[in-house]
């Protein structure tokens, strides 16, 4: 088998909560290729959102051991806006509402200042419209939902589409979906894992994180890892998550204690 | 603490000096007894209740502050609008720069001609709406203004004007005390939008009294000017007849020291009144919002819609009353102040009142202080957007209720997009 370029490597990555003496991550390797999707499965309270948040670069973390990188670029370094730059994207479990600010002003200005740190030309209006309305429509987003402030007022349904709305128009290389699927029901799944599964390429990676199989019925995992109580305990092909989904987290967890 | 100037000796020796402009019986009668008002109540001090979180100490003495001039290098906020332009340099009227006082529909006068004939409907209207609204709290520096001003417009719609008036502010000496006096009738059925922009003079003493007949429609929108080390006084007196609008609008960025009064009485049935401000304050600024809306009639409408966003030891303030008497039945009221503090050293202090007599009445009243939401921070950032971009963003997020008070969706727009680039600007 030919072995890709790495998309995301991380090492040993320890981390604490900065206002309490808590560790979350206790030692986390996991690599990812480009190209492949990964998933990630685990019981409550094992870190896995702490992860994606860390990656992203969400205060209130600090991180005490290890690395972590995206297309050879250190992340850990660098603001939570240069790492989206450098193509990082995280799906919210929860999307923030943010009343005021119009969606459509919100993603011409994301992508707009991706394009701006990355030395591209800016899109014009008539550029970013007609994009970002047939990628709207893939998703089912209309028009009144473009114009609306941020996530105000918005199902979990349309939140979640908006998020992956926001990944279409972004394009990025390295992208998080942390429990996508919560709240979600299974025809609203099926319309996300839809609009995921359209933006599966050779250049572009995945990392789903999920309570549930389900999820991954619809995006098909390359290679599955259950997280526990802050690392990674046990990585196979997409048959572990069907595993969990028979026999539940304790046999797989006491089979690695 | 230094003694503070707020006895009727002090008030005396600091009208001693001043002798009002020359002017016809009505006017000189007008200003004799604005005269009369200021002595009885006393120029403010900081003992007065009403000036508790604003000091009027440099708003009331004989001196002006020195107030550097400042050079935006930026056309007027105003200037792409289609309008009739009145300029004010330092308070005093140029007409070279100011177009003619000429609109169908609109008959325009300067005060400063209009106190010199002996017949002009401003007569009965000079000095009025501000003695009305010394009670039932003393504005002296009002009555000060009627004493005492030195120009301004003065202005009657009998039709529907055809395009806004702009009155263009402009301030080139570090030492101008200015003090304009406006007076706005809104005929049975006419209506109006009144510009206003630009910081006028190192000290301002404005009032502006407006007359709405009944089914009068009144709409104002002003910008205060960016000069950082400004002073700002300005009152607005107004009385609304039946089934009239009221609208008025106010953003402020920079001054030192900013206070505006606002005291709106709605007299006939059916009324509609609103007035709402923006204010961004950085460092020394002091922001202070002043309403008094008296409800006299019924099945009317107000709502006061302030937003203040400050940084850096900066202070905002807001007193805001709502009241309603007796027959007022069917009043809807709604008040909002909201501050967001970008600094901890920032401080908002918020005075809401309503005083209701009537029992039929919906009002309500909301203050908040609160600093940007880290969550929707980081959001945007995730997403790629800068901090200070996003932080932007943010800021115009919280002041656009109060900018979505304003009707002209081409004024709001124009609005947000200065705040924007003044924002910008202002980091650098």
């Amino acid at each position: 088998m030919q072995i890709g370029k790495q998309m995301l490597e991380i090492k040993n990555l320890h981390v604490k909560l900065e206002d309490e003496d808590k560790q979350i991550l206790k030692g986390v390797d996991l690599t990812i290729e480009a190209g492949k999707v990964h998933a990630i499965m685990g019981p409550n309270g094992s870190g896995k959102s702490t992860l994606s948040y860390v990656l992203s670069g969400k205060g209130g973390y600090e991180v005490t051991q290890g690395s972590a990188h995206i297309d050879g670029l250190d992340l850990l370094s660098i603001d939570p806006e240069e790492r989206a730059a450098a193509g990082l994207f995280l799906a919210f479990q929860y999307p923030v509402e943010i009343p005021g600010v119009g969606n459509m002003t919100f993603l011409r200005t994301a992508v707009n200042a991706q394009r701006k740190a990355r030395g591209q030309a800016e899109l014009t209006g008539a550029e970013f419209l007609k994009e970002v309305r047939a990628k709207a429509a893939d998703l089912n987003i209309d028009a009144e939902m473009l114009k609306r402030p941020v996530n105000v007022g918005f199902s979990g349904g349309e939140k979640k589409r908006n998020e992956i709305l926001q990944m279409a128009m972004l394009e990025p290389k390295m992208c998080i979906l942390d429990e996508t699927d919560s709240g979600l029901d299974v025809d609203a799944m099926k319309l996300v894992a839809k609009g995921v599964n359209a933006l599966r390429s050779a250049g572009r990676s995945f990392l789903v994180i999920t309570h549930y199989q389900r999820l991954l019925d619809h995006i098909k995992p390359d290679v599955v890892h259950i997280m526990a109580n802050g690392r990674m305990v046990k990585t196979g092909g997409p048959e572990l998550a069907l595993e969990v989904e028979t026999n539940g987290y304790s046999d797989i967890l006491a089979e690695v204690a | 603490m230094r003694a503070l100037k707020s006895n009727s000796d002090d008030t005396d020796a600091r009208l001693q000096d001043l002798t009002i402009p020359p002017g016809t019986a009505w006017a000189i009668t007008a200003r004799e007894q604005a005269i009369n008002r200021v002595r009885a109540a006393g120029l403010p001090g900081r003992r007065d209740e009403y000036w508790k979180y604003t000091n009027p100490s440099t708003l009331c003495q004989g001196g002006v502050e020195k107030a550097a001039v400042f050079n935006p290098q930026e056309a007027a906020v105003f200037s792409e609008i289609d309008q009739l332009k009145i300029v004010f340099v330092d308070g005093v009227f140029d007409k070279a720069a100011s177009d003619d006082l000429e609109l169908e529909g609109i008959e325009i006068d300067l005060l400063s001609d209009v106190t010199q004939r002996d017949i002009h409907w401003a007569k009965n209207l000079y000095g009025v709406l501000e003695a009305d609204g010394q009670v039932p709290v003393a504005r002296s520096l009002a009555a000060y203004n009627t004493a005492y001003s030195q120009d301004g417009v003065v202005i009657r719609i009998t039709g529907k004007a055809a395009k806004p008036v702009s009155l263009l502010y402009l301030h080139t000496s570090e030492t101008s005390d200015a003090i304009i006096h406006h007076l706005i009738k809104v005929e049975d059925g006419a209506e109006l939008t009144l510009l206003e922009d630009g910081p006028a003079a190192a000290r301002l003493n404005m009032v502006l009294e407006v007359d709405v007949a009944d089914n009068g429609i009144f709409r104002h929108i002003r910008t205060q000017g960016r000069d950082h080390e400004r002073r700002a006084l300005t009152h607005i007196f107004a009385r609304l007849g039946t089934e009239s609008v009221f609208k008025s609008f106010t953003m402020t960025v920079n001054g030192v020291l900013t206070r505006n009064e606002a005291v709106i009485t709605l007299t006939g049935d059916n009324a509609t009144a609103s007035i709402a401000g923006a204010a961004i304050g950085d460092g020394d600024f002091h922001h202070d919002d002043t309403v008094f809306i008296t409800h006299d009639a019924q099945n009317c409408n107000s709502r006061q819609v302030f937003k203040k966003v400050l940084s850096n030891g900066a202070t905002g303030v807001f007193q805001g009353k709502i009241l309603v008497k007796k027959d007022a039945q069917k009043t809807d009221g709604y008040q909002i102040s909201q501050a967001l503090l970008l600094h901890d050293n920032a401080q908002f202090l918020a005075k809401p009142e309503l005083e209701i007599y009537a029992d039929d009445v919906i009002c309500s009243h909301g203050s908040t202080t609160g600093a940007i939401d880290e969550d929707a921070l980081f959001y945007l950032r995730a997403r790629g957007v800068p901090l200070d971009e996003a932080q932007d963003l943010l800021v115009l997020a919280f002041l656009a209720e109060a900018i979505d008070e304003v009707d002209d969706k081409d004024i709001s727009a124009e609005l947000t997009l200065r705040l924007q680039q003044w924002l910008q600007r202002h980091r650098g």
